[in-house]
């Protein structure tokens, strides 16, 4: 079995000052280019998964190894370093900086990460390839954020998350402000840009129904062993 | 940080009415900041530029303030002359230079009227040693001349050849804006006098003074008593000359010795005058006795526009930290798209920071240019000349504080900021 991307193992997170833990997990694993599905209640530790993963919490104990790298051993600013470098972030709603236009907006990651600004090539070009394949029309790109329709926020936020190849995106919730014939479409375009840029997707939601378009589905309840899961 | 910047500036750009606003009250206060330093500055100059080259102001014995007042500044009134005798016998004092007795009691419209000799023209100094001189006409050398200084000419609008009636005391019309005396108030109006010559402008109370000779101020008196005209009793102009017009006391005497160095010995000698009790001061130390009288009054401004400064970086700082709320969703997506929480200071810090140096210049210029614009009113208004210069050292160093004050006022928006966003984490709890 070749390395997996991810691997959290023996994890426990607690917040400061609560005594029991938020999240206790033994083993999870994701794979390079593996598309999964993390479903869970509000309250069940998602959220606090994802800000370990993305390296703005630390456990106290247990280790989570991305890329082969000892997240959880990394100071804090080569953790902030190693998340623009290498994991595309989507959330619910309100992706984008409202006073940059969308291109910019794309752009960010680029701003702040040398190695996806080195690996989007010309970023502009790659930006615009991007909004392309996501359905944004050319005459969008100069407006700015706010000027866009929610779903549209959303596919911009997707390009964003993608530019740059990281080789981990996660998505929270990215499609709860979207109806549900606007649900599908969104997700079926972010899991289509996803294999194509060859990125892991760790898409985290409530809602059951999206279980279907992914092949590999996890529920919080089934990794996290902490009783009283609350966040 | 280069990163950042664009950030910076297109995030102010969004917010630039807020900011526009705390900008403008930080240059208004950084205007009146160093407005009042300047005036001070500007008052304290000209203040120490009404007279130089004088080594000794002599008279009666008094307080050495109102001796200076009445005698430089022309303000108030001698409460005891000293004799015309006493005078004379200083003139003649071997370490003596020159003297310029000075007479003064009479107004007009205002303007004090100042009695003296030619030697005024001749060795009076003031800024840095400039003597004075004449804009028009000549000195007075007849009984009834008199010459204006540029103030009392240019508000007044006389010009050479015009006839000019004094008032007697200090009292009449004690506003140059008033266009009536008191009525009733006694007037001279039986001697008038001829504009003869007008001063160039000096910037010290030389400017509001008319000049005329002893003797005239003698004549006019002849047929008055405390204070009043006699009933009844009316000498003409044209029989003046045959009464002896030699004065009989005169306010103050301006001496200028042959060696400064004597300086000291000569006050000594003024002191121990038998004859009559006189004091002699020295200009300088005088001037910056009353100076320090009126520091109280310059620190006391100071303070106030130092206050307006620290309200207005106050104000900065509350808005700054007001909008942070509304920016919590903004610096969480910097940082899931890699922004460290440090950036997000820094750009906050940059951003207090920027405003207020921006605030500094706006405030400086604006206040060269109000300079520029009513310099020349506060001038003939108030005789204060207003320097159009670049900052001094005391002003940079003014600016330099407001800066840094403003600079360390905006970390706290920034400390906030890197607070918020280590709690928040990716998922803003607004």
């Amino acid at each position: 079995m070749p390395q997996p991307l991810l691997s959290l193992e023996n994890l426990i997170f607690r917040w400061p000052g609560q005594a029991e833990a938020c999240l206790d997990i033994a083993e999870f694993d994701v794979a390079a280019n593996e598309q999964v599905f993390i479903h869970g209640e509000s309250g069940s530790g998602k959220s606090t998964l994802l800000n370990l993963i993305a390296g703005v919490l630390t456990p106290q104990s247990g280790k989570i190894e991305a890329l082969g790298q000892p997240l959880s051993a990394l100071s804090a600013t080569a953790r902030d370093r190693f998340r623009v470098d290498h994991i595309g972030l989507i959330f619910q709603q309100f992706n984008l900086i409202p006073y940059l236009s969308v291109l910019d907006n794309v752009l960010l990651p680029c701003r702040f990460s040398r190695r996806r600004s080195d690996r989007a090539g010309d970023a502009k070009q790659t930006a615009a390839t991007l909004l392309q394949h996501l359905d944004l029309d050319a005459a969008l790109w100069q407006r700015k954020a706010t000027q866009l329709s929610v779903g549209q926020q959303q596919r911009v936020a997707a390009a964003r998350a993608l530019i740059g190849r990281p080789e981990i995106v996660i998505a929270d919730e990215p499609t709860s402000a979207l109806d549900a014939a606007r649900q599908s479409a969104f997700l079926e375009l972010l899991k289509r840009e996803c294999a194509a840029a060859s990125a892991a997707l760790l898409f985290v939601s409530h809602d059951q129904r999206l279980a279907e378009h992914f092949d590999r589905r996890v529920a919080m309840e089934e990794i996290n062993r902490a009783a009283g899961a609350q966040e | 940080m280069t990163h950042l910047l664009p950030l910076a500036l297109r995030s102010a750009w969004n917010r630039r009415y807020t900011l526009g606003l705390t900008l403008i009250a930080i240059a208004l206060s950084v205007t009146l900041l160093l407005g009042i330093e300047r005036v001070r500055q500007d008052a304290r100059d000209s203040f120490a530029q009404a007279v130089s080259g004088t080594d000794l102001v002599v008279g009666a014995r008094s307080s050495p303030l109102q001796l200076l007042l009445y005698a430089v500044f022309h303000i108030g009134e001698a409460s005891n002359n000293m004799s015309w005798a006493s005078a004379q016998t200083l003139a003649a004092h071997p370490a003596v230079a020159w003297t310029i007795p000075l007479s003064l009691g009479d107004s007009h419209r205002g303007f004090p009227v100042l009695g003296t000799t030619a030697a005024y023209f001749e060795h009076f100094r003031y800024g840095d040693k400039q003597a004075l001189q004449l804009a028009q006409g000549k000195p007075f050398s007849g009984l009834f001349d008199v010459v204006l200084g540029a103030e009392v000419a240019a508000r007044l609008g006389y010009r050479l050849g015009d006839p000019i009636v004094l008032a007697h005391g200090m009292r009449g019309g004690a506003h140059a804006d008033e266009d009536e005396h008191e009525p009733g108030h006694a007037e001279h109006g039986d001697k008038p006098f001829t504009v003869v010559g007008i001063l160039a402008r000096t910037g010290t109370p030389v400017d509001r003074t008319l000049h005329i000779a002893l003797e005239a101020l003698e004549a006019i008196h002849l047929d008055w008593q405390g204070g009043a005209p006699i009933p009844g009793f009316s000498i003409p102009p044209a029989f003046v000359k045959k009464f002896d017009l030699a004065p009989k006391a005169v306010s103050a005497v301006l001496v200028g010795l042959k060696s400064r160095a004597a300086v000291f010995a000569m006050q000594r000698h003024v002191a121990d005058f038998r004859a009559e009790p006189l004091m002699a001061i020295l200009p300088g130390v005088a001037l910056a006795e009353l100076w320090a009288l009126l520091a109280v009054a310059e620190r006391v401004l100071l303070a106030v526009s130092a206050l307006v400064l620290a309200v207005s970086l106050a104000g900065l700082v509350a808005v700054v930290l007001a909008g942070l709320g509304e920016r919590r969703r903004e610096l969480a997506i910097l940082r899931a798209n890699g922004a460290r929480p440090l950036d997000l200071f820094a750009l906050l810090a940059f951003e207090g920071c920027a405003v207020t140096v921006a605030g500094a210049f706006v405030g400086t210029l604006l206040l060269t240019l109000l300079t520029a614009l009513l310099g020349p009113w506060v001038e003939a208004h108030y005789g204060l000349v207003l320097r159009l210069a670049a900052p001094n050292a005391a002003e940079l160093e003014l600016l330099a504080w407001v800066i840094a004050v403003g600079t360390l006022a905006s970390l706290l928006p920034g400390y906030r900021a890197y607070r918020l966003s280590l709690a928040d984490g990716l998922t803003p709890r607004v």
